[in-house]
């Protein structure tokens, strides 16, 4: 139920946005929250519940292989 | 995109939990978590590693009593055009299940979203019902349908469900000693992390916010076991790439200016205070248990009993494993469920059954 997929905004038409889910497209609600085209954003039951932060993701697997460098020594 | 199954990093991550030599109980709540668990195998690496997860109510479905599945088929029953989220349509009743009643031609209908329902009332005119079942990550939909000038003939019957009130529920119960918890992501990403911080305030419970790929599981079970070694009870978020402190605030004003919270029963458990969601008085014209009263008057009237020998309601408060259950795999399969827990696709006992934990299954 609570199953959300991350896709990326093509196209915004008001409260409603294209979202691409690596090529297939589908709109949904973006009202919950302030996407622009480009942004991934996670899609739960046809809205769009939060924006993805590609720059913490990124981080986050940073900080876990560094983490389990410094584990190793 | 990112390497969220970066295999070599699974086994170093596997291998720290293990030099921990201890053991360790953990819980999710989020039949997703429990999909990742079982499908990628990491419930059997974990038992290596002294790790053992549960699943607790964290199935919308599973948990929603057998009274509200009968108002449900009391309205379908009654001519009303019922709509659902699919994993609705096959939870037996005491009477049947919704698919029963679309089979003898009544109108049941299964959608995708909460605007489906809106189109759906729009197109037929007559009276539409939405069953708004999930917890907090699905009702702001339902909140966004009723705040957006819905028709007149739509109406909702509200399940919808606060997940924080269950976990407590299961620590003041006492049943399973937990080490931990493993905070559902999406949940978490409407209500923020803010809103477990009083679980490890009250009880000292170690928590992490996690994701929902292989290594989001392993590293939030790691950063979990951390937490326990160092005797630093906390709440860590793992999800940082979806989940703020605060939560989506939208969507959180949303739910407050739509729902009030009652008290209701969950399955397996007792009335939980404060766990449900029910319309406010601003929105009685589309509150289906106000406007089809005389309809659900004999259900409300009714004591329901849950299937003989299920044993739903112990893996939902985390007691026993779906493959504890006398019936599992035997009496009861997908194909023929006796409890909810093996109908929705986010029930512990169809998830372990569909990648054939213990030898049963497919």
């Amino acid at each position: 139920m609570c199953l959300a997929v991350p896709g990326r905004v093509v196209e915004i038409d008001g409260k409603r946005a294209m979202i691409d889910y690596g090529g297939t497209k589908r709109s949904a609600n973006i009202s919950m929250v302030d996407a622009k085209v480009g942004d991934y954003v996670v899609v739960h039951a046809g809205f769009a519940i939060e924006i993805m932060d590609e720059k913490s993701a990124k981080e986050v697997i940073r900080e876990f292989e560094e983490m389990m460098d410094k584990l190793e020594l | 995109m990112f390497r969220y199954r970066d295999k070599a990093l699974a086994e170093r991550i596997i291998r720290e939990i293990k030099d921990f030599d201890r053991h360790f109980t953990f819980m999710h709540v989020c039949g997703t978590h429990q999909d990742t668990l079982v499908r990628h195998g990491l419930d059997s690496l974990f038992k290596e590693a002294n790790v053992e997860i549960r699943q607790g109510p964290g199935c919308p479905v599973c948990v929603t009593t057998q009274k509200e599945i009968e108002e449900a088929m009391a309205l379908a029953k009654a001519g009303k055009t019922v709509v659902s989220y699919g994993d609705m349509m096959r939870v037996p009743g005491n009477t049947g299940t919704l698919n029963d009643i679309k089979s003898k031609g009544g109108d049941v209908r299964i959608v995708y979203s909460a605007e489906d329902a809106v189109a759906i009332a729009r197109k037929t005119g007559k009276d539409t019902v939405f069953l708004g079942v999930g917890f907090e990550t699905t009702a702001p939909g339902t909140a966004a349908i009723l705040l957006d000038n819905p028709p007149e003939n739509l109406s909702v019957l509200s399940f919808h469900r606060f997940t924080p009130p269950a976990l407590k529920a299961i620590i003041d119960m006492g049943e399973v000693k937990l080490d931990g918890l493993i905070e559902p992501g999406h949940v978490s990403t409407i209500v923020g992390v803010k809103a477990w911080e009083f679980l490890t305030k009250d009880y000292g419970i170690s928590q992490v916010v996690a994701g929902f790929e292989p290594i989001d599981l392993l590293m939030a079970t790691y950063m979990l076991a951390r937490q326990v070694v160092r005797g630093e009870p906390k709440i860590e978020n793992e999800y940082s790439r979806l989940v703020k402190y605060e939560g989506n605030i939208r969507a959180q004003s949303a739910l407050r200016e739509v729902f009030r919270t009652v008290d209701v029963s969950w399955r397996g458990f007792p009335t939980l205070p404060d766990s449900g969601m029910e319309l406010k008085k601003e929105f009685d014209g589309h509150n289906a248990r106000l406007l089809f009263e005389d309809v659900l008057e004999p259900v409300w009237k009714t004591e329901f009993r849950d299937p003989p020998g299920c044993r739903c309601g112990d893996v939902l408060r985390g007691v026993i494993d779906s493959t504890e259950c006398p019936l599992f795999g035997k009496a009861c399969i997908p194909s023929n469920p006796i409890g909810p827990c093996m109908v929705s696709t986010e029930g512990s006992c169809n998830i372990m059954y569909r990648y054939g934990r213990k030898g049963v299954g497919p």
